[in-house]
Formats: C-alpha cells, sequence, structure tokens
C-alpha cells in the first residue's frame, strides 16, 4: 500500500473512532444528571488523536527510513556483490534499479540495475508490507486503549486540550526554526566559501568579477567592496533622494492639509504603489526610465551614460518606497501629541510653521526610525535591479554610470550553470549574510528608535 | 522670522505690560505676514505636488502597461487557402473522432501541408508569414469539419511575429506593404488572442501564452495558503492569548518581526539550500515555491492576526470565561470567530504580496522554459511574474506586448485580491 493510501486510512479509522466515541459519550450522558467535565466531542476527538497521532508519527519516520532499510536487504542479496564500491557509480546503479522496481521507468541503462530491479521489488513489498501492519496495528491499539477510557468520570477535555495547546506552541516555533534555518544555511554555506576565499579579500577587495575566477587565487576577483557601494548607491542614496521628500510630503500633506474626501481617495492609491509586483516596476525601469534616463544624460553632454545606469534603478526603486515612508511619517507625526501643535497655532504661527517647527521635529526620531526602514528595505529589493541594473562592478560616484548590487550579483551567480559547489555559488550565499546581518542591524537600530520615541510621548 | 519671533518672548521676570502691542497695520507688519502666508501657500502647493506626482508616477506606469500590453490580447490571422484534396494527407476519418485525432493528423503531415499551402498562395517566402503554430489552426479546423478534406478550402491561421506587429502597430516597409496587399482582398484579420490565455510559454511571441503560468501560480498559490494560514492563525493565537511573558515568547517575537523584514532573496537562499539542498526535493516544482513563499508570508499572516485578536474586546473573554468555557472554548468559539475578518484581510494581503513575488523563485530554479502547464505539485512549471521576467529578456519585438498584456493580468489579480481584502475589512470591521 502507498505511503499516501496509507494516510488516508489511518485518517478514516481516525473519522470513525472520532463518531464511535462521541455517541458512546452521548449515550452515557443520556438520562443522566451528573455533570460532565467534558462534551461529546471532546471524547471523539480524544479517541481519534491517540488513533491517528501515534500512527502519523510513525509513518513519518517510516516514510524517511525505509528506503534505507529496502536498500540494506536489497545489499544482503549475492548479486549485490558484483556492485562497485561506494561511490557515485554504485548510488547511480541503485537509483536506476528502484526506479526499475517501482515501474517509473523502463529499460536501464546499466544491465546490474536490471539484475538488481526484483530483488528490489521483493524487499520493497516486504518492507511495504511491514509498514502497513505496524501502522494499522498501531491504530487499533492505541485507539482501542483511548476508547475504554471513554467513561463519563474521564477527563477528555483537558487532555485534547493539552494536545491543542501544544499545537498551538508548535506552531508558532515555525518561526524560530525558519529564522535558524536560515542562519544555519547561509552561515554552514558562507563557511564553506570563506574556506576557500579569506574573509578579508572579499570584505575588503574593491575587484569584482565573478566570471573569471583564478584557482591560485580565488579571492582576487571575488572582492565584494564594488558590490556594498553599488548598493549603497542605488538603495540608500538615489532612491532615498526620491523617496524622503516625496513620502514626507504627502504624509503631511494626507494628514495636515487634505480633506477627508480626499485622504480617503490618495492614500489608497498610494497604497497601489506598494502593491504593484517589483517584477513590473523592473520591467518599466528597463523598457521606459532607463533609455530616458540615458538620452537625457546624453543630453547635457555625458556621451558615455551607461543605458542600465544606477539612476534608472534608483529613482524607480524611490518611487516604490514612498508608500513605504509615507506611512512610517505618518504614523510618527500621528504620534506627536495634539498639544503640540495647538500650542503653536494659538501662538499664531501659521500651519506651515507649525508643521515644520513643531511636528517634524517632534516627530524627526520616528521618521529617521522609518527611513531606515525604507533603506533596509530597498537594498534588499531584487527584482528592480536585476532588470535595470548593469551586471558590472564599479566603483562609481556618477549616477549615470552602471552599478551593480548584492542582490543582483546573488541572483547572477546562482542562476548560471555552475555546480553547487563552486566558490562562484558559495559566493552568493556570503553575498546574502552580509545581505541579511545589515538589513538585521537596520531593522533592528530603526525598530529602537521607533519604540524610544513612542515612549517618550506616552 | 521666526528668529525675530523667539526673541520677542519675555525673557525672566519682565513686565510685560510695559511693551508697546504690536501695530499690525504698518506696512512691514503686513508684509511680513504676506510673506508668511506666501510660504504657507508654498508649502501647502510642494504637499500637494508631491502627492499628485506620486499618483501620477502610478498613472504613467499603467497607462504604459496598457498602452503596450492591450495588443498583446490581440492576434492577426490570415486567409489561407489550403487545397485538402491534393495534399496529401492520408488519414482514417473514422480515427478524427475521439482523443486520437490530434496525433493521427500530425502523423498525417499537416504541418507540411500547411507550408506547402502556404507557399502556393503566397510564393516562396509564403510560409515565412505564418506562424509556426499555425498548422495548429489547420489541425483544428479538419477536427471541425472533417468534410473539408475532400476539396479546397479557407483556413484562418495566425500570422507570423513580424505581420502580427505590422498589422496592429508599425512594422517595418516591406510587412507594412504586404498587411496592405492582404487588407485589400479581406484576407486578413484581427480578433481576440485566446491561445495567450490558454497555451503556455514558447519561443515563438505568437504561440506564446500564460496558462502554463497561471496553472504553476495557483498550485504554488495553494501550498503557500495550505501552510502558511493555519501556522500563521495558530501562533497569531498562542502569542496573543497563551503566551507567557518570558525570554522564549520574547524570541518568538522578535523572529517573526524580523522575519517580516528580511529581503525576500534571502528566503529563496534558504528554499536552495534547505529544501533543495537538504531534502532533496524537485527543482523548480510549485511545492518548493510554495513552501519557500509560505515562510515569507507566515509572518505577515502573524502580525495582522495578532492585531485583530487584540481588537476583540476583553469582556467577550471575560464573559466566556465566567459561563465555565475553558480557555481553549474561549478563544477557539469566541475570540477567532470575531477576529476572522482581520485576519482573513490581512491573509489576502501577504497572499497578494506572495503572489507578485519574483526573486525568490528564481533561486529555487523556477525559471526554465516550460513549455507544458504542470500537472502536479511536483512537476516543473513557472509562475507568472517570473515568465513576465523570462519575456521581458526576450529580444523579439513581439514580447514586449506579451510581457506587458501578462503584466496587466497580473495587475488585474492583485487589484482584485485587494480589493477582497477592503470590502471584507469594511464589511466585518466592527467598532466595539
Amino acid at each position: 500500500m502507498s505511503l499516501l493510501a496509507l494516510f488516508l486510512v489511518v485518517a478514516g479509522l481516525g473519522l470513525i473512532g472520532w463518531l464511535t466515541a462521541r455517541m458512546r459519550a452521548v449515550a452515557f450522558r443520556r438520562g443522566s444528571t451528573a455533570r460532565f467535565s467534558s462534551l461529546p466531542s471532546h471524547f471523539g476527538g480524544y479517541v481519534a488523536l491517540w488513533t491517528v497521532l501515534p500512527a502519523a508519527l510513525f509513518l513519518a519516520v517510516w516514510a524517511a527510513t525505509s528506503p534505507a532499510l529496502v536498500t540494506n536487504s536489497v545489499l544482503k542479496d549475492p548479486i549485490a556483490a558484483q556492485l562497485p564500491p561506494p561511490g557515485f557509480d554504485r548510488a547511480a546503479i541503485l537509483s536506476e534499479a528502484r526506479s526499475l522496481a517501482a515501474g517509473t521507468s523502463f529499460g536501464a541503462f546499466n544491465p546490474l540495475a536490471e539484475k538488481l530491479a526484483p530483488a528490489y521489488a521483493v524487499a520493497q513489498t516486504q518492507i511495504d508490507w511491514i509498514g502497513t501492519a505496524v501502522a494499522l496495528l498501531l491504530v487499533f491499539a492505541t485507539g482501542g486503549f483511548a476508547y475504554t477510557r471513554v467513561r463519563p468520570d474521564f477527563r477528555a477535555r483537558t487532555k485534547v486540550e493539552f494536545v491543542v495547546m501544544g499545537g498551538l506552541l508548535a506552531a508558532s516555533l515555525i518561526a524560530i526554526l525558519t529564522t535558524l534555518g536560515i542562519v544555519a544555511s547561509l552561515l554552514f554555506e558562507s563557511w564553506r566559501f570563506f574556506e576557500i576565499v579569506p574573509i578579508t579579500d572579499f570584505l575588503f577587495g574593491t575587484h569584482w568579477s565573478p566570471q573569471v575566477i583564478d584557482p591560485a587565487d580565488p579571492g582576487a576577483t571575488l572582492g565584494a567592496v564594488p558590490l556594498f557601494w553599488g548598493t549603497f548607491l542605488i538603495g540608500a542614496v538615489i532612491a532615498m533622494i526620491v523617496a524622503i521628500p516625496f513620502g514626507l510630503m504627502s504624509a503631511v500633506y494626507l494628514t495636515q492639509y487634505a480633506s477627508g474626501a480626499a485622504r480617503r481617495w490618495m492614500k489608497p492609491i498610494l497604497e497601489i504603489l506598494a502593491g504593484v509586483p517589483t517584477v513590473v516596476y523592473g520591467y518599466f525601469a528597463a523598457l521606459t526610465i532607463a533609455p530616458a534616463v540615458r538620452d537625457f544624460a546624453v543630453s547635457i553632454g555625458v556621451t558615455w551614460a551607461s543605458s542600465e545606469s544606477a539612476l534608472a534603478a534608483g529613482l524607480v526603486m524611490g518611487v516604490m518606497i514612498i508608500p513605504f515612508v509615507s506611512s512610517m511619517a505618518d504614523d510618527s507625526l500621528a504620534a506627536v501629541p495634539a498639544s503640540m501643535r495647538d500650542g503653536s497655532l494659538a501662538m499664531g504661527a501659521t500651519s506651515s510653521e507649525t508643521i515644520r517647527r513643531v511636528l517634524l521635529p517632534a516627530a524627526l526620531p520616528g521618521v529617521v526610525g522609518g527611513v531606515l526602514l525604507a533603506v533596509s528595505r530597498a537594498i534588499g529589493e531584487t527584482m528592480i535591479v536585476v532588470m535595470a541594473a548593469s551586471g558590472v562592478a564599479t566603483l562609481t560616484l556618477n549616477p549615470f554610470a552602471s552599478a551593480t548590487t548584492v542582490t543582483k550579483q546573488i541572483v547572477d551567480l546562482l542562476t548560471g550553470e555552475a555546480e553547487f559547489d563552486s566558490p562562484k555559488t558559495l559566493a552568493a550565499f556570503a553575498l546574502g549574510l552580509t545581505l541579511f546581518v545589515i538589513t538585521l542591524l537596520l531593522n533592528i537600530v530603526a525598530l529602537t528608535v521607533v519604540k524610544r520615541y513612542r515612549e517618550a510621548y506616552e | 522670522m521666526s528668529e525675530t519671533l523667539v526673541a520677542q518672548l519675555p525673557v525672566g521676570p519682565a513686565e510685560p505690560a510695559e511693551r508697546a502691542p504690536t501695530d499690525w497695520r504698518t506696512q512691514s507688519m503686513q508684509r511680513r505676514i504676506r510673506q508668511r502666508y506666501a510660504a504657507e501657500r508654498r508649502f501647502r502647493l510642494l504637499g500637494m505636488a508631491a502627492v499628485v506626482l506620486s499618483a501620477g508616477f502610478l498613472a504613467v506606469l499603467l497607462v504604459t502597461m496598457v498602452y503596450n500590453g492591450a495588443s498583446g490580447f490581440l492576434r492577426t490571422e490570415i486567409a489561407l487557402p489550403v487545397d485538402f484534396a491534393n495534399a496529401g494527407l492520408t488519414v482514417d476519418p473514422a480515427r478524427l473522432k475521439g482523443p486520437g485525432a490530434d496525433l493521427a493528423l500530425a502523423g498525417a503531415g499537416v504541418e507540411n501541408a500547411t507550408k506547402t499551402a502556404a507557399i502556393a498562395a503566397f510564393g516562396p517566402q509564403g510560409s515565412d508569414l505564418l506562424s509556426d503554430g499555425a498548422w495548429l489552426s489547420v489541425r483544428a479546423a479538419i477536427k471541425r469539419d472533417p468534410a473539408i478534406m475532400r476539396g479546397r478550402s479557407i483556413v484562418w491561421v495566425p500570422a507570423s511575429d513580424a505581420i502580427d506587429i505590422a498589422a496592429k502597430r508599425t512594422g517595418s516597409p516591406e510587412n507594412e506593404a504586404i498587411v496592405a496587399h492582404f487588407k485589400q482582398r479581406n484576407a486578413i484579420a484581427t480578433g481576440f488572442n485566446w491561445p495567450f490565455l490558454t497555451a503556455s510559454d514558447s519561443n515563438d511571441s505568437t504561440r506564446a501564452g500564460i496558462w502554463g503560468a497561471f496553472k504553476g501560480s495557483l498550485f504554488t498559490m495553494i501550498v503557500t495558503l495550505l501552510i502558511a494560514f493555519p501556522i500563521g492563525v495558530l501562533s497569531a493565537l498562542y502569542l496573543e492569548e497563551y503566551a507567557p511573558r518570558n525570554r522564549w515568547t520574547d524570541l518568538i517575537e522578535v523572529s517573526i518581526n524580523n522575519l517580516a523584514a528580511v529581503p525576500s532573496i534571502i528566503f529563496g537562499l534558504l528554499g536552495l539550500a534547505v529544501f533543495l539542498g537538504t531534502f532533496g526535493l524537485p527543482r523548480s516544482a510549485p511545492i518548493v515555491g510554495g513552501l519557500t513563499l509560505a515562510l515569507m508570508t507566515m509572518p505577515v499572516i502573524v502580525i495582522a492576526g495578532r492585531n485583530a485578536i487584540k481588537g476583540v474586546p476583553p469582556s467577550i473573554r471575560d464573559a466566556a470565561l465566567g459561563i465555565g468555557a475553558s480557555p481553549i472554548q474561549v478563544v477557539f468559539h469566541h475570540v477567532l470567530p470575531l477576529a476572522l475578518p482581520g485576519i482573513l484581510t490581512g491573509t489576502i494581503i501577504g497572499m497578494a504580496r506572495a503572489l507578485g513575488e519574483t526573486a525568490p523563485l528564481l533561486m529555487i530554479g523556477m525559471r526554465a522554459f516550460i513549455s507544458a502547464p504542470p500537472a502536479g505539485l511536483s512537476d516543473p512549471s513557472t509562475v507568472l511574474p517570473v515568465q513576465i521576467f523570462l519575456w521581458s529578456d526576450q529580444i523579439d519585438r513581439g514580447f514586449v506586448e506579451k510581457t506587458s498584456a501578462a503584466i496587466i493580468v497580473l495587475l488585474v489579480f492583485l487589484l482584485a485580491m485587494n480589493g477582497i481584502a477592503i470590502y471584507l475589512r469594511n464589511k466585518f470591521e466592527t467598532r466595539w
């Protein structure tokens, strides 16, 4: 029986357990005047959990271990003595025999695989039978045990709720597991990278061209400083030059000046700007903005301007960030006590004077925190730079020159045809780790600033 | 000016009564007020300009996409006279009914017959005027009415990329001339491009469609929803309702808040290293894409869920506890149903973000050229945004309009999802 079918059978038996236990509980409650701690459905749930959970756990473990068991029993077969020693060839023959036995492929490349296939089929059937038998035995044993405990004085609710609570806790632990998974996978692959390339070469080297890696000195062409600079130039300088004034001024206008109707209309429109997928921005940047920027550069006399300039990517990224800055500024302005604004207006200041000299200075920490969050989002943004920025790493101050970013390089490195262990692919993980650490630090600093500021006015 | 304002404030225990009241009617005062009001107007205009320009950028973006993409939904067809009787098609009419028809006709040489017919009708370069998929239309015509096999008949077939562009927009002069020539004879027509919605990726822009990518997106989103929604809601319930305040729950909170801000490409690296590297799941498969996006969407759902649960007033919980409900019953019978609209709104917004996400899926190999829609969760497939990215790299001019048309489809879906979220919020939002 296949694993999926077995799972379905177990689930069906669980349902039957639920129904019978519930019926029994309904029966003993009928006519009784005693007070029960549990509802019939609790008894049902108790029996169903006992029926399904142990068997399901067993099946999960079984699914992971049974292939190894099958292979082991095949290796005891006399034909298996002809197998080459453990290594790539042996694994290839075994996997071929396995797919022959399972019927997913017809005809084998290796004659030995064809000879091993019957042994595989036999072992597979045997192991499958053992698995099915143990699973069904578990279902009936644990389910039956639970059914015998369905009695009026049994506190089924406590038990069921204990399991539910465990499920809730497990669900919230997934977040920690994900974080750990990210950190572990990035650290592990980066560690392997730094075994090949010295970390100082990577962090402080100024020459980046991963297409040509010298095996004798791989660090010479894997210096990431131009990437960090390009990321900073596009994400933290050009994008912010667009996003901060636009975001801040729209927040000011929408919260302080606009009428209710205008606010109701304009806020969702700005939010749409944040909801447009980045691949659309990237396409727009590459198709429309980049040629326009180039033409503009040529018209002001920069004849060598790149058609994949830092400016084009940065401008579009800035527009993408506007709603983000705007909503952060909105929150900070709303947190400023009304008394400060009222006081300023009562002294005779105009609205703009109040905003510029009272509200904005008071909201400044919140705005700064918001801008830091926006920077962290901009430097992690991928599709716009993948589509509109160039792949050439240059250390330049000129916005019309081409610049590349960390995210763009990660995509370029990992979508080539290189094998998984080359310094090229591992470099992508080292870049990912750097990006992760920088965004994490930015976020922590920003959230601390925002929190302190909130507390100051509460 | 405000330096002077500040300077006029009485410093220390001065006698305010001594100061003469400001005479607002003097010319210098009037001028100062005029300047301040002008500054006020300028500031206000600046704010308005920021809002209008931001909205204007959105408008330019949308108009560009619609302008470029609208013609992607149209295709040009040419009337091709085919002499079926002399085309040498050897096919048993009995086999044309039923599922074997496609195979029988492909074996019968319809593709060659179409080419011959084009050369006969339009000259030696005739078959270049037609799309590579023209013979599919001929095949469909035969299947519709096998009787045409006995004589001459006119079949409308899709035109090639260059002719298509020349008919809908401006192509090269020669192609324009050809189109004009066809138009005179009423042998060219433009209709709705159904294959764009029903076909999958192709090298030929006239045959390329979004169905394969759409199906891949659908599968991926199903996996994402099935994983992210339950886990997100359960952990939001735990953190908001049961979690004791200690170091562990603080750790969970910090991780969730940080995960929400981690760049999406990092999740792609995680998927590559863990799901493909460690677990050995298949590359390019919707199940891996769904898992990766689920990890990305889960924090969004948790944060939205916690806000929604926070919004349920404590009196509801107290009342339920008061009549003897257990803590689990309080939450699952009372708090959760009341918080559900808010949670759903957050979920839809999170799913919309996942639907538009590209970068992490590139990392796990969903950028391969896939010409057949996926049949299951572990088949190689691509998704809509990645399809857009792949087409945007094509040099062929026909792909520009296809890319923009695919963007229009994607944006329509995203707008619909966000619209549903806003509707849900307005309809079910309760002010306690």
